[in-house]
C-alpha cells in the first residue's frame, strides 16, 4: 500500500506541471475562475483553444481519440489520466470540453463510426465547433429506456423521424443531436433501436426550455415532427443502437461516481457552520451539528479512498466488481446528506431562496440541495442501482415480474 | 500510487480466513465462548503459529514487525469468523509495551507475548464512559497504581495487564502483573460472550512504568483501527449470511432474496459497508505511514463502522425473519459482536468530540 506515485510517475507529474507553467499563466488561471460542478459545453476562447492545441500534442487530452481525428492517442493509464486531472484542476487549466459530445458521442464514433463518420464529426467536437445533445430518454422511457416511442420510418433516402425527447441538456445551443430512434417495430424492444445523428437546425424540430424545480432551465424537451434525417446518418446498422449507446452510459455512470464535488461541499459546509450565527453562536458550536459533521466526514474520508482503491484496481485492469456497482449510490445519498446538513446549519434561513442575500452564504446551499435530485435521479436513479447492485453485485435473481 | 494490498498481505488474510474456517466454525465459536473462560488456550498457540500475535511486536523481541496494516486485516479475518478470545487486548498490550519505552519490560513479555506463550490485555476505559487518554483519573505514585477500570478484556486469564493511568500530571501507560498485590477482578456478564471483559480495581497495586501519553495515544488509536477493521469483517458476514440466506429461504413460491424490497434493502447495506473496508485501510495505513493523521482517522474509523456494524447486523436480523431471532442461528453472534464494537474503547459520541476538538471546531 502506497499513496505515493513511483519515480516514473512523479517525473510524469513534474512534466504535466512544467507543461502547465509554460502554456497556461497566472493571468489565464485568474481569468479561468473556479469551475462549475456541471459545465456546460460553449465555443472555446482563441486562447483556450491554442492551449487545447498543445495539450494535445503532448498527450495529455482526449487520450482516447485516435491522432487522425485530432486526438492524442495514448494508451490507457489509469494514474496518468488521474494525474493529469489533478494537476490541469489545479491550475484551473481547459480539460477537454464538457458535455456529452465529448463525454459520450465521440466514445461511440470512436468505436463504431465510419471512416467518414470520424473524419468530419470528431475533431470538431473536441475543438468545440460542434456542439451535442443526447436525446435519449422520453416523457414515457426513462429508467425503461429501451421502451422508447420516438419512431424513425424509411421514407426513400431519408428516414422520418417523430416522437419526443426529455431532459436534453443544452439542446437549444446544440448544432446536432445523438438520438435512439425505434425503426423496427416488429421486433423486441431492445433489437429494434437504432441510433442516429440529427442536425438540429433539420426542419420539424423544437426546442422547449424545461423549467425544473429548482427554477432553472438547463433541460430542454425536443419535438421531432416530420424531421428527415438521411439513411446513412447513423453510427452502427439500423437496429444495433441499442448496444452501439451502451458503450456510453458507463460514461455517465462514472462521472458521477466522483468524490471531488462531496469534499467541495463538505469543506464548504465547515465554512457555512462556523461563519453562520444561532441565537448568537456559531452552529458549529452546537453539539448536534459538530457530531453530524463529524459522522459526515467519516463517510466522505470513506468515499474519497474507496475512489483511491477502485482507481487501484483500475490501473490494474481488475473488475471493480460491487465496489463499483456501489460507488454512485454511496456517493450521490452523502452528498445529499452533506447538503441537507447546510439546511440545519442555516437555520431559518431555508426560508429564502438562493441568491437573495439576506440569506446565510446568499443561500448557496439550498440550490444545491435542489440539484442532488439531479445526482440521485440522472445517470440511472438510486432504484435502478439498488437493482444492479443486488443482481450483478450480489448475485440476486431479477424481478420474477418484470417484463424486460 | 497503489492503495491495495500487497500479494503477501493478501496471503496473509487468506490463510488467516482459511484457517479460521476450517478450526474455528461456528460450532467452535460457541463451545469456547459458553465455556468457562471464553478463551481457548490451544486456538489462541495456533493462531500465534500462523503469527497473529507477532505481526505487532517489533522484530528485536522476537516478532515480525509489521506494519499496522497487516494486523488489522488480521483483526477483520478473526471479526468475520467471530473468533472468540483475547486478540484485541492482547494487541493493544503488545503495541503499548512497543511503543513505551521501557526496555526491560519489552525484553521481559515482548518475546513471549510474540509466542502467544504469554498473554498481555489492555486496561483504558473508566466508569461513565470514560476513554479520553486526557480524562484518565487512575493514578500511580511511588509505583502504586489505585483505580478502576470497569472494562478490561480476559483480566482473568492475562499475565499482565497495561494500564492507562496518570503519575500526577501526566497521563501513560504501566504494566501490573497477573497476581500482583491489590488486584480484584470480577468477570463481567457481558453481550458478546466471545470477548469477555472484567472489571478490574487496583488498590496500592505494584505496577511499573512502560511508557508516556505519546504511548497510551498510539495504543489506543491502534485499538481504535483494529475494532474498526472487526466491525468491517463482521458487518461483511452479516450482508453475505443473509444474501445467502436469501437465495434458499423460499415464501410464496420464490427465493425471498428475488422481492424488489429485499434486494433494495440488501443493496444498500452494501452500499454502507463497502467503503468501510477502504476507510479501515487508510486509517491503518496513517499509523505508519502518516502518523499525525492517525489519531484523527482511527476516531473516524471507528465510530463510523461500529456503527454501520450495528445497523447492519440489526437489519440483516429483521430481514432473516423468525429464524434470526434464535439463540440457534449464527447471526446473533455477530449481532452481539457489533454490541461490544459499538461500546469497547468509547462509543460514537466521544470520538465525534474528539474529532471536533482536533480540528479546532
Amino acid at each position: 500500500m502506497n499513496l505515493s506515485y513511483s519515480e516514473e510517475y512523479e517525473v510524469f507529474r513534474r512534466k504535466v506541471r512544467a507543461f502547465l507553467d509554460e502554456h497556461w499563466t497566472e493571468a489565464d488561471r485568474e481569468k479561468a475562475g473556479e469551475a462549475p460542478i456541471l459545465a456546460m459545453p460553449r465555443k472555446q476562447t482563441d486562447r483556450e483553444a491554442a492551449f487545447r492545441r498543445k495539450a494535445v500534442d503532448a498527450g495529455y487530452l482526449y487520450k482516447s481519440v485516435p491522432r487522425a481525428y485530432g486526438g492524442s492517442e495514448q494508451p490507457f493509464d489509469a494514474f496518468k489520466s488521474t494525474i493529469i486531472s489533478e494537476e490541469f484542476r489545479a491550475a484551473k487549466a481547459p480539460r477537454e470540453i464538457p458535455g456529452q459530445g465529448v463525454a459520450m458521442l465521440v466514445p461511440t464514433l470512436v468505436e463504431h463510426g465510419t471512416p467518414q463518420q470520424k473524419e468530419e464529426l470528431i475533431g470538431p467536437t473536441i475543438r468545440g465547433d460542434l456542439i451535442w445533445c443526447q436525446g435519449y430518454s422520453e416523457p414515457g422511457a426513462g429508467s425503461d429506456l429501451a421502451s422508447l416511442r420516438t419512431k424513425g420510418e424509411l421514407d426513400g433516402d431519408h428516414w422520418v423521424v417523430n416522437g419526443q425527447k426529455i431532459w436534453t441538456s443544452n439542446a437549444a445551443e446544440a448544432d446536432w443531436m445523438f438520438a435512439l430512434v425505434r425503426t423496427e417495430p416488429d421486433v423486441p424492444k431492445h433489437q429494434g433501436i437504432t441510433y442516429m445523428l440529427i442536425k438540429m437546425d433539420t426542419p420539424g424540430i423544437e426546442v422547449r426550455p424545461l423549467k425544473q424545480l429548482n427554477g432553472g432551465t438547463d433541460f430542454t424537451e425536443v419535438f421531432l415532427d416530420n424531421v428527415r434525417v438521411p439513411k446513412n446518418s447513423i453510427v452502427g446498422k439500423r437496429g444495433d443502437g441499442w448496444p452501439v449507446s451502451r458503450s456510453t452510459l458507463k460514461h455517465e455512470r462514472a462521472f458521477i461516481g466522483s468524490t471531488d464535488y462531496v469534499r467541495k461541499t463538505f469543506d464548504g459546509l465547515v465554512m457555512l457552520a462556523q461563519f453562520t450565527n444561532l441565537r448568537g453562536k456559531p452552529a458549529i458550536k452546537s453539539q448536534a451539528i459538530r457530531e453530524r459533521l463529524v459522522s459526515l466526514e467519516a463517510r466522505l474520508v470513506a468515499a474519497e479512498y474507496h475512489g483511491k482503491r477502485l482507481l487501484t484496481m483500475s490501473g490494474h485492469e481488475e473488475d471493480t466488481g460491487l465496489a463499483g456497482l456501489i460507488t454512485k449510490n454511496a456517493t450521490s445519498q452523502l452528498q445529499h446528506d452533506l447538503v441537507s446538513a447546510a439546511l440545519d446549519i442555516m437555520g431559518d434561513g431555508t426560508a429564502l431562496a438562493t441568491g437573495e442575500e439576506k440569506a446565510p452564504f446568499s443561500g448557496m446551499f439550498v440550490d444545491a440541495y435542489m440539484w442532488t435530485f439531479a445526482l440521485l435521479i440522472g445517470g440511472g436513479t438510486t432504484n435502478i442501482q439498488r437493482n444492479i447492485i443486488a443482481e450483478r453485485g450480489l448475485g440476486l435473481p431479477r424481478d420474477p415480474a418484470t417484463k424486460r | 500510487m497503489d492503495f491495495g494490498l500487497s500479494e503477501d498481505q493478501q496471503l496473509l488474510k487468506t490463510t488467516i480466513g482459511r484457517f479460521l474456517a476450517e478450526q474455528c466454525p461456528t460450532t467452535r465459536v460457541r463451545e469456547i465462548m459458553e465455556g468457562g473462560t471464553g478463551h481457548d488456550a490451544t486456538l489462541w498457540t495456533s493462531l500465534a503459529e500462523l503469527g497473529v500475535a507477532a505481526l505487532p511486536i517489533p522484530e528485536a523481541h522476537g516478532g515480525l514487525g509489521a506494519d499496522l496494516l497487516d494486523l488489522a486485516l488480521a483483526a477483520e479475518e478473526l471479526g468475520y469468523a467471530a473468533t472468540p478470545g483475547p486478540f484485541l487486548g492482547a494487541s493493544m498490550a503488545a503495541i503499548g509495551l512497543a511503543e513505551g519505552d521501557n526496555e526491560e519490560l519489552k525484553a521481559r513479555w515482548l518475546p513471549q507475548a510474540s509466542a502467544g506463550s504469554a498473554l498481555g490485555t489492555i486496561a483504558i476505559g473508566e466508569a461513565e464512559s470514560v476513554w479520553d487518554p486526557d480524562a484518565i483519573a487512575a493514578s500511580v505514585s511511588d509505583g502504586k497504581l489505585s483505580g478502576r477500570k470497569p472494562l478490561v478484556p480476559y483480566a482473568a486469564v492475562s499475565d499482565f495487564i497495561v494500564v492507562a493511568a496518570r503519575d500526577g500530571e501526566e497521563t501513560g501507560l504501566w504494566l501490573v502483573e497477573a497476581g500482583a498485590a491489590g488486584m480484584e477482578i470480577t468477570t463481567l456478564s457481558g453481550n458478546d460472550m466471545s470477548r469477555r471483559l472484567d472489571d478490574v480495581v487496583f488498590d496500592q497495586t505494584p505496577a511499573r512504568r512502560v511508557g508516556d501519553g505519546h504511548a497510551l495515544e498510539r495504543c489506543l488509536d491502534a485499538g481504535l483501527i483494529l475494532i474498526s477493521a472487526d466491525a468491517f469483517g463482521g458487518a461483511r458476514r452479516c450482508l453475505e449470511m443473509t444474501r445467502d440466506y436469501s437465495l434458499e429461504r423460499e415464501q410464496f413460491g420464490q427465493p425471498i432474496g428475488a422481492f424488489q424490497s429485499y434486494k433494495h434493502q440488501l443493496a444498500d447495506i452494501a452500499a454502507e459497508v463497502e467503503p468501510c473496508m477502504s476507510l479501515y485501510w487508510y486509517a491503518a495505513h496513517t499509523f505508519d505511514a502518516f502518523p499525525d493523521q492517525t489519531s484523527k482517522h482511527a476516531a473516524l474509523a471507528k465510530l463510523r463502522i461500529g456503527e454501520v456494524f450495528n445497523d447492519v447486523a440489526f437489519k440483516c436480523t429483521e430481514l432473516h425473519g423468525g429464524i434470526g431471532f434464535t439463540w440457534e442461528y449464527d447471526l446473533q453472534l455477530w449481532f452481539r459482536r457489533a454490541l461490544f464494537d459499538k461500546a469497547f474503547l468509547g462509543e460514537a459520541v466521544l470520538h465525534c468530540d474528539r474529532v471536533a476538538d482536533m480540528a479546532g471546531w
